[in-house]
């Protein structure tokens, strides 16, 4: 597996130190910000998490399932194993494990036991079904640079696609922006468990991403409005952009020496866009960068050293076959479709054996959704790569295939310390599969977040059901 | 064992390619989709580029070269059931796509267009199309301005002639997105159709250029309009809303003798009784659950089981670059309550009866021609996969420029841990 380096375990309390009164405070007591102080030898900083994290697990009971088969998300399959869960966390995986009287049990025989899914690119809520103008909100295509948009401002919860993608076993997701723009704003990471807001399902102590596109997208929108018109306008844009940052985090950092020094000072002006870039040049919110053409990921690459980032993943990376190499020397993970090819030029050298061939260079592979009807059957696409992968001389077992959907996603999204694996202290992230989770024909039976039960497949009156769909004349039928 | 049994095969099928002969292939399930049914350990015999027969005893005559296929799946070669196959490279922003159609003086409904000009068999999705067992594919153009997409074509994807059927069939889009170009509204866009529908019928010559001509349509409309009302052309109707489907029957009311097919279909499952009765088949995507538009609020995964139970012919494969995803999206209508049976049938003679053909493809019985399939296993598994294809007869090289690529990247990384800077040589 890929040496993938964790670089976000900071909480986002903290997500950026340079401007935040409150993470200051706690380093320096005696320049504590007093509230709406308007004193100029005080330091003054932004909110770093004005819209927190409301979430709260659906309540689980101790539950051990037995004598089932365990694919436990970091490459080791268990046949007719055991897990144990209780208050939300995983207690114990293995041939046999200990569990109290109380526990619920479920017998797994011929039944199959994954991490959850965790799809990191994802437009549900900002490009929610039914798909129409009025909903239509994961795109700020006003100009190419506009990291200051968070996708969570656009999440509409009532999104009937997140009950379907728990019904495939989704339990975590990244909502992105689109890509029209070379900065198209900060993601937000989601548990997926249908809610009344955005905040009740955001993931608590995820860190921000950023998302970035390369080539067509850009160049094709703004061509005929003012620019970038082609790649080398794109790379002019990011840069510039980056030097833009580079000189805000000069001033921030002026101002804080002077307020540390017992001058008075005058705080920059806020620029929300170039906030959300400090961001990323300091380590605490990560790229996901939209780009397909082996030759231009490697120009990212390089531009990622020249400022002195890192790429969390790429993604679409429909070239990444060509340079796993690179991929694997530069710890970028690479988010990808099982086969899907042709739509544009920059897809039109698509094969499918793209996700094992980065996996076998020793790259961080993610098989990836960026669609609401994908999301529902992640665990298929994994298996058409894992096979077609097979077939050509690439071997892995479906245990090490199984991390391409939870534990290389949750690196991806610095959340790997919290869920995408069965391991003890982990999040009860997992799904009960009432087969071999590769198959065409098995579904997902049961799925837990945080050890709640979030989906039981045998139980349709249980389903979420969205708002929009509630007084339909199909309500309840469709299903 | 079965990398062997690959390697083999794949070695037999180039071999036999430069040599068209008569083939027998022995053992295997037989999916004849015929009165036959499922044989297992059977024997197909292809014979001049044609099904010869199809027996339930292993005995291969003298002349046969024999290909084992015990403990595999045989099929009739795929049939897309719609597509833009040879219609299209790269769809967006990449130069011409034959499979979008602008405005022209030509037209007023769009039915003048003939797709059979505008096929090319070299296109690369041929190829990467038919090495996971698709042999034949209705195609027309996927985008227009309008009502009509067209007369479109019944292909091969083999050869330097792939049109089977040329004016083989159209496709008229009765969503929200048709009233959108016809209006605003429904209101319009069915009087619209009407009143096509009924200049057609009254004209009984084709106005000349010397005559004054006042209809809605264009001469070059016209006899597309009376070959669909007559029944010789089937009419693929797209629509997703119970109610536009109910109006889609009321129009059958009006002129039996057109051969209706409904496509998209999302609420199809509302009114299966009256579709079955009315011999009206779907072509669906089975994965569309999601109240994406206000048309499509009861779309539902259950969609092809529930029309299958109440008698209706469901096809299944509407994508163009990615065709070969039919199995797949069949084999999840299966797992939510289509038969095994039916969803075989909807990527092979479902689509082929739909569009007419059914005496030539989609089938495995005497006469017809001789495209079929060798499957690893269920060809409805995601993790099976086509291992060797047959078009007319002929069993056809098992590479695409997807597989060359991949082919070519893999030599590389063997080259060394760490390629080199040269360029990178062809693999051999």
């Amino acid at each position: 597996m890929a040496n993938f380096r964790f670089r976000t375990a900071r909480l986002l309390a903290c997500l950026l130190p340079v401007f935040m009164a409150g993470c200051q405070s706690t380093q320096s007591p005696d320049k504590t910000a007093t509230a709406a102080s308007d004193t100029q030898n005080t330091f003054l900083g932004a909110n770093p998490n004005p819209y927190p994290s409301t979430y709260s697990p659906i309540e689980g009971e101790p539950t051990v399932i037995t004598n089932v088969t365990i694919v436990d998300g970091t490459g080791q399959q268990i046949d007719k194993g055991m897990l144990f869960f209780k208050q939300g966390k995983i207690v114990a995986v293995g041939s046999t494990v200990d569990y109290p009287a109380n526990a619920t049990i479920i017998d797994g025989q011929g039944k199959w036991v994954t991490p959850g899914i965790i799809d990191n690119h994802s437009h549900l809520g900002v490009y929610p079904s039914p798909s129409i103008g009025s909903l239509s909100d994961g795109n700020e295509m006003t100009k190419p640079v506009t990291p200051g948009v968070w996708a969570e401002h656009s999440v509409w919860p009532q999104d009937a696609g997140f009950v379907k993608a728990l019904a495939g076993g989704v339990t975590t997701l990244q909502i992105l922006p689109g890509s029209a723009n070379l900065f198209g704003g900060r993601s937000v990471v989601l548990k997926n468990v249908p809610n009344r807001t955005m905040q009740d399902m955001k993931f608590p102590d995820a860190p921000y991403g950023m998302k970035m596109a390369c080539g067509e997208n850009p160049k094709r929108v703004y061509g005929q409005k003012g620019g970038p018109m082609t790649r080398m306008g794109n790379v002019r844009g990011y840069r510039q952009a980056w030097s833009d940052a580079q000189d805000y985090i000069a001033k921030w950092e002026k101002y804080e020496q002077e307020i540390s020094a017992g001058k008075t000072s005058t705080p920059p002006k806020r620029d929300l866009d170039l906030e959300t870039m400090a961001g990323v040049l300091k380590g605490d919110i990560l790229v996901h960068m939209h780009c397909y053409r082996a030759d231009e990921m490697v120009t990212m690459m390089d531009m990622m050293k020249e400022f002195g980032y890192q790429i969390s993943a790429f993604h679409h990376a429909v070239e990444a076959y060509k340079i796993a190499d690179k991929l694997q020397e530069n710890n970028v993970c690479s988010s990808l479709w099982a086969d899907w090819w042709g739509f544009k030029m920059e897809a039109y050298d698509g094969i499918r054996e793209n996700i094992p061939m980065v996996a076998s260079a020793g790259a961080c592979a993610i098989v990836h959704s960026d669609s609401e009807l994908g999301i529902q059957r992640l665990n298929q696409e994994a298996a058409k790569a894992w096979s077609d992968g097979n077939r050509a001389g690439l071997n892995f077992t479906l245990a090490e295939a199984w991390t391409w959907l939870s534990a290389n996603p949750a690196k991806s999204l610095g959340i790997y310390d919290k869920t995408g694996s069965l391991e003890a202290g982990k999040n009860a992230d997992l799904v009960l599969w009432n087969g071999n989770p590769f198959s065409t024909y098995t579904k997902a039976e049961r799925v837990y977040i945080d050890g709640g039960l979030a989906f039981n497949l045998n139980d349709p009156a249980s389903w979420p059901v969205s708002d929009f769909e509630v007084g339909q004349h199909v309500e309840g039928e469709a299903q | 064992m079965k990398k062997a049994l690959i390697t083999t095969l794949t070695t037999l099928a180039i071999t036999m390619a430069a040599q068209a002969q008569n083939i027998a292939i022995t053992g295997g399930t037989i999916y004849t989709q015929t009165n036959q049914g499922v044989i297992e350990n059977g024997m197909l015999l292809l014979k001049d580029g044609k099904v010869e027969k199809v027996t339930e005893t292993i005995n291969v005559p003298d002349g046969y070269q024999t290909i084992d296929a015990t403990g595999k799946v045989v099929t009739p070669g795929l049939v897309g059931a719609m597509t833009s196959l040879g219609l299209v490279e790269v769809e967006s922003w990449a130069g011409v796509v034959d499979a979008s159609v602008d405005k022209t003086q030509l037209s007023n409904t769009g039915l003048a267009f003939d797709v059979s000009y505008a096929i090319n068999p070299d296109s690369t999705l041929l190829d990467v199309s038919r090495i996971e067992g698709v042999t034949s594919a209705a195609t027309t153009i996927s985008y227009t301005d309008y009502l009509f997409h067209g007369q479109g074509s019944v292909i091969t994807l083999q050869g330097d002639q792939p049109v089977l059927r040329p004016r083989a069939f159209t496709v008229l889009d009765l969503t929200g997105h048709a009233a959108e170009q016809t209006g605003g509204s429904r209101a319009a866009l069915w009087v619209t159709l009407n009143q096509l529908f009924s200049e057609a019928a009254q004209i009984s010559k084709i106005p000349g250029p010397a005559e004054q001509w006042y209809g809605l349509t264009t001469r070059a409309d016209i006899p597309a309009l009376q070959n669909i009302i007559n029944g010789k052309m089937p009419l693929i109707l797209e629509a997703d809303r119970k109610a536009d489907i109910l109006q889609i029957l009321t129009l059958k009311q009006q002129y039996p003798d057109i051969r209706i097919v409904l496509m998209g279909a999302a609420e199809a499952w509302r009114v299966a009784d009256k579709l079955a009765n009315n011999n009206i088949a779907v072509i669906l995507n089975p994965e569309h659950n999601l109240p994406s538009s206000f048309e499509a609020l009861g779309a539902t995964l259950e969609n092809a089981g529930r029309l299958e139970k109440a008698g209706v012919t469901v096809a299944i494969g509407m994508e163009t670059h990615n065709i070969r995803l039919a199995t797949q999206h069949a084999g999840n209508a299966v797992a939510n309550g289509l038969s095994h049976a039916a969803g075989i049938a909807s990527i092979t003679s479902a689509p082929a009866s739909i569009l007419g053909m059914q005496d030539t493809i989609g089938a495995l019985a005497a006469g017809m021609r001789g495209d079929v399939v060798i499957w690893s296993g269920d060809p409805l598994q995601v993790t099976e996969y086509a291992e060797q294809v047959f078009i007319n007869g002929e069993a056809i090289d098992m590479q695409s420029r997807q597989t060359l690529l991949r082919d070519r990247y893999k030599a590389l990384y063997k080259q060394s841990d760490k390629p080199t800077s040269h360029y990178i040589i062809p693999a051999q």
